[in-house]
This record gives structure tokens, sequence and C-alpha cells, in this order.
């Protein structure tokens, strides 16, 4: 039984496809990588799938185990919280509201989780700075860990590295990386596909349509990852 | 000083207004902080326009002002709410076409009815006369619920304003918390516009909310010196108006510009210096 499973997904903005009749089942444990060019509709899927834009057609169906509030999301970069006064501690925290239902304050369990996840990826000792004055690497981290609060289960990112530089990008290649072998499902947009199919167990290639959909070993065989990952190049040669 | 305030505080029109201006300056700060952040801020101002015209209307038809202005003014924040998140309208101009209107429909009311008058020059600039009891009752009954709602969803409010995608994504009904703000907004601006005036009463939400944000770094930082800045402004407000006899609303707005300077010249200044 899979976690989610997607089956002809559709989602129209201003009656035009943006995507069209998508269906794949993220599986317990996977590492998918969505991979497509600028425009592929990667983010629409990726909302689409958590429910911030509406679908056209086309069904998801979750498994128990992921209700939605058990559901964690790292978003893209937001212009808002460029000048947002909070605390570290108050953003991770919030991660933590979607398994409390009406309970209206933190309790001490919340508090403890909160600063494990912290604690887990490095950022226990900046826990009463601001996050806006972070950079971005640190701020990255402190999205994560307050997505770890909300979920154990599945991680969903949004170019989680973009804007950092290679170094600190490793870094958080190597975090996701231990996460998910700590058995929590991820499911990563990204830019890099170099990045993607050196770390993702699976790539999903969107165009609009899904390209490809499998082990990111096939990805690699086929004619659509030679194309993405070397340009036309290998392509010619190979035939 | 203290003889002022006891005098002050002796009639007890003044003390009326004091204790319900006080209220709405506590409540309008709190909620200022989370207007001002989801640049939601156009939106107060919006709604004091409008309660202007619905102001208007209750007087003309012999109705309890109160009792009008509060439904319309809450379907107002709605309906700018609903304008704000579709894109395909410009929220800032809607706004602005709205305001402008209500504000032409409750001069028109005013001057067919009872003429340009000193309660139209109230409506828009305040009074502190112009609490009855009743009025009194029925605002402070209003804040303290606005207030009590506040605390009980401060985290989720808190949640919805620093990452809307986030919270919705992860189950939180945003919808509903974005609606309870507006809400909110609403009726306080609608218990606040009788002191402050309908051209007055949006900075009572929007000033301290962005003089805490000059200095302090944290969201419950900020919302509490947020309540406590506006608290004082609208005090020091009222014994300037008193002591030099100046309007009340305008008073306290102009104490509110001047703590923001200061603020904003504390906010430049090196961290190492201010700590």
């Amino acid at each position: 039984m899979p976690l989610i499973s997607v089956q002809n997904l559709s989602v129209y903005y201003d009656r035009k496809p943006v995507l069209s009749d998508i269906s794949f089942d993220v599986e317990q444990g996977d590492y998918i990588c969505i991979v497509g060019e600028n425009g592929s509709g990667k983010t629409t899927l990726m909302k689409g799938i958590l429910g911030l834009i509406p679908i056209k057609n086309g069904s998801l169906i979750f498994d128990e185990r992921v209700k939605l509030s058990h559901i964690g999301y790292l978003p893209q970069y937001n212009p808002v919280q460029k000048d947002f006064p909070a605390s570290v501690f108050e953003v991770v925290l919030s991660g933590c509201l979607n398994q409390m239902r009406l309970k209206p304050f933190y309790s001490s369990r919340e508090k403890t989780k909160a600063k494990s996840n912290m604690a887990q990826l490095g950022i226990l000792d900046i826990k009463n700075k601001s996050y806006k004055t972070l950079s971005g690497g640190q701020q990255q981290r402190v999205l994560l860990a307050r997505a770890l609060c909300a979920t154990d289960k599945i991680l969903f990112l949004d170019e989680p590295v973009s804007g950092l530089d290679p170094k600190i990008t490793t870094e958080f290649y190597e975090i996701i990386k231990e996460l998910n072998q700590s058995g929590i499902t991820v499911v990563m947009i990204s830019h890099d596909v170099k990045a993607a199919v050196k770390n993702a167990s699976k790539i999903l290639h969107l165009d609009k349509n899904l390209v490809f959909f499998g082990t990111t070993e096939n990805y690699l065989k086929s004619k659509t990852g030679k194309m993405f990952l070397w340009g036309g190049e290998n392509d010619r040669s190979d035939s | 000083m203290i003889d002022l305030i006891r005098e002050l505080l002796s009639y007890s029109f003044i003390l009326r207004a004091f204790v319900v201006g006080m209220l709405v300056a506590l409540c309008s700060a709190l909620l200022g902080v989370s207007l001002v952040l989801k640049r939601y801020s156009m939106i107060g101002h919006g709604l004091s326009h409008v309660g202007f015209g619905a102001l208007s209307v209750a007087m003309a038809m012999n109705l309890a002002p109160l009792k009008v202005s509060i439904p319309v003014v809450v379907i107002a924040a709605f309906l700018l709410l609903r304008i704000s998140e579709n894109s395909k309208i410009r929220g800032d101009a809607a706004i602005a076409l709205i305001s402008s209107s209500f504000i032409a429909i409750g001069v028109i009311i005013a001057s067919l009815t009872t003429g340009m008058n000193a309660d139209v020059y109230n409506f828009l600039f305040g009074s502190i006369l112009a609490m009855s009891n009743e009025d009194v009752f029925l605002s402070t009954l209003l804040s303290i619920i606005v207030l009590l709602l506040f605390i009980f969803f401060y985290n989720k409010i808190f949640a919805v304003t620093f990452d809307e995608n986030f919270a919705r994504a992860t189950g939180t009904n945003v919808g509903i918390y974005n609606m309870m703000i507006a809400l909110l907004t609403a009726v306080t601006i609608v218990v606040g516009m009788r002191i402050m005036g309908a051209l007055l009463i949006s900075s009572l939400i929007i000033f301290p909310a962005l003089s805490s944000m000059q200095i302090f770094r944290s969201f419950r930082g900020v919302i509490i010196t947020s309540a406590i800045i506006s608290m004082i402004c609208f005090f020091f407000g009222m014994i300037v108006s008193y002591k030099f006899d100046t309007p009340a609303g305008a008073s306290i707005v102009l104490v509110n510009l001047f703590t923001f300077i200061i603020c904003y010249m504390i906010g430049l200044l090196p961290r190492k210096v201010r700590e």
C-alpha cells in the first residue's frame, strides 16, 4: 500500500492545463526528486498534492499513516518572512501546531520535540536568535526543523537549496539523506538534476505531463535522463 | 502630574473614554502586528471608512450606532479579505475605491438629513463625548472578547501570519483564522472609531506594531511591547488633549508618531550599543 497515490491528476490555471494526467505512487521510504525545466509544473504538482491549489481532475489517495496533519513541508522562499520578527524557537515550535488540534498553548512535550529537532540539525545554539537575521543556510535548517516537528513520516521540500552556496548545499543534501535513511519518506523538487540523481532513489521528470517516473538507475539509462543530464551530446553519440 | 490625572478621571465622560480607549488600544495593537506583517494594513484603513458610512446611516435612521455599524463593517472585512486574496483584482486599488465610496455615502446621507454638522465632524475625527453608558458596556464587552480570542488562538495566529502555505499544507484551516483576524479587526475598529474618528483609527492598528518592530526581534516580544506602547501612547495622548485642549484622536496619533520616531532611531543604533 503506497503512502500517497496520485491518480490522473490535472491542474488548470485560467482554463489552461499546467499539469495533465499525472499518476504515480509514493512508497514508504522513497526519496523522490521531481525534476524538469522552469515552468514544467514541479511546484504546481507539489502544491496540488498538499491541497494548496485546487485540482481539476484526478484523485489523491492518502494512506492512513499520512493524514494532512502528519505532513512536513518546506516551502519556497517567502518574501513576507524577510522582515518578520520571530525567534528561531518560535518558528520551529509552530511546526507542532498541526498535532495539537484545539489545544491553545504549547506543553513541554512540544517544546522537547522542537528542541530535539533543533539539536539534530545543529541549530539549538541559535534558539533565541531572530529568524530574519540568519544566513540562508541557517534559515533553511530552521524551516526543516519546523517541518520535522510536523511529521516523522513524510517531507515535501520545494527547492530547499536554491540560493545556497555549494558547501551549504552539500551539507543540506547530507542531512536530507540521513533523514531518509532514518525512515522518513522524502519528496523534493530540485533544480539541480546532477545532485538529484546522486541522492534520490526515484526520479519524477515533469514537462506538464509525466515524462518519466522510476528508479534513478533506470532514469540514467533512459533517453530523457541522458538528454536532461548531459544535453544532446551523449544522445547523439549513442544513436 | 498625579493631580492632573486625578482631575481628568473625575469627569465621568473622560473616565468612560479612558476605559474603552485603553481596551481598544490594547486590542488594536495585538491585531495590528499580524495585520502589518500580513501586508493587510490598508484593510484596517478601509474598514474605518466603511464604518463612517454605516454610522451616518445609523444616525440618519435614528438607530443605535454600534449595532448597525458592526455587522456592516464585519461584512466589509470579509469582502476586503477576499479581494486581497484574489490576485485578479488589485487589493490596494480596491480598498481605495471602497474607502472613498463609503466616505461619499456617509457625507451625502449626513448632508441630506442632519446637515454637515458636529456629528459628521465627530465621526471623522472622533470625540470622547460620543460614548453613552450603553456604548461603554458594549465596547468593553467586545474588547474583552477580542482579547480572549486573540490569546486563545495566539499560536495559530502566529503560524498563519508567518507562513500561510506551511500552515495550510499541514492541515490548519487558514481560512477560518484569516476570517477571525478580519472579524476581530472589524469589531475593534468600530468600537475605537467613536473616540479616534474614522480617519484616524487605523493609526492605532499600524503605529504600535511598527514602533515595536523597530526594536524587538521575536514575535512575542513585538506583540507584548506593541500592546504596552499602544496603551501608553493612548494615555499620554489623552493627557495632552486635556492639557492643551486639542482633539483627543489627533493628539493620540501624534504621540504615536513621536514614539515611532524614537523607536526608529533606537533601531538604527548598532546592536551592541543597544544591549
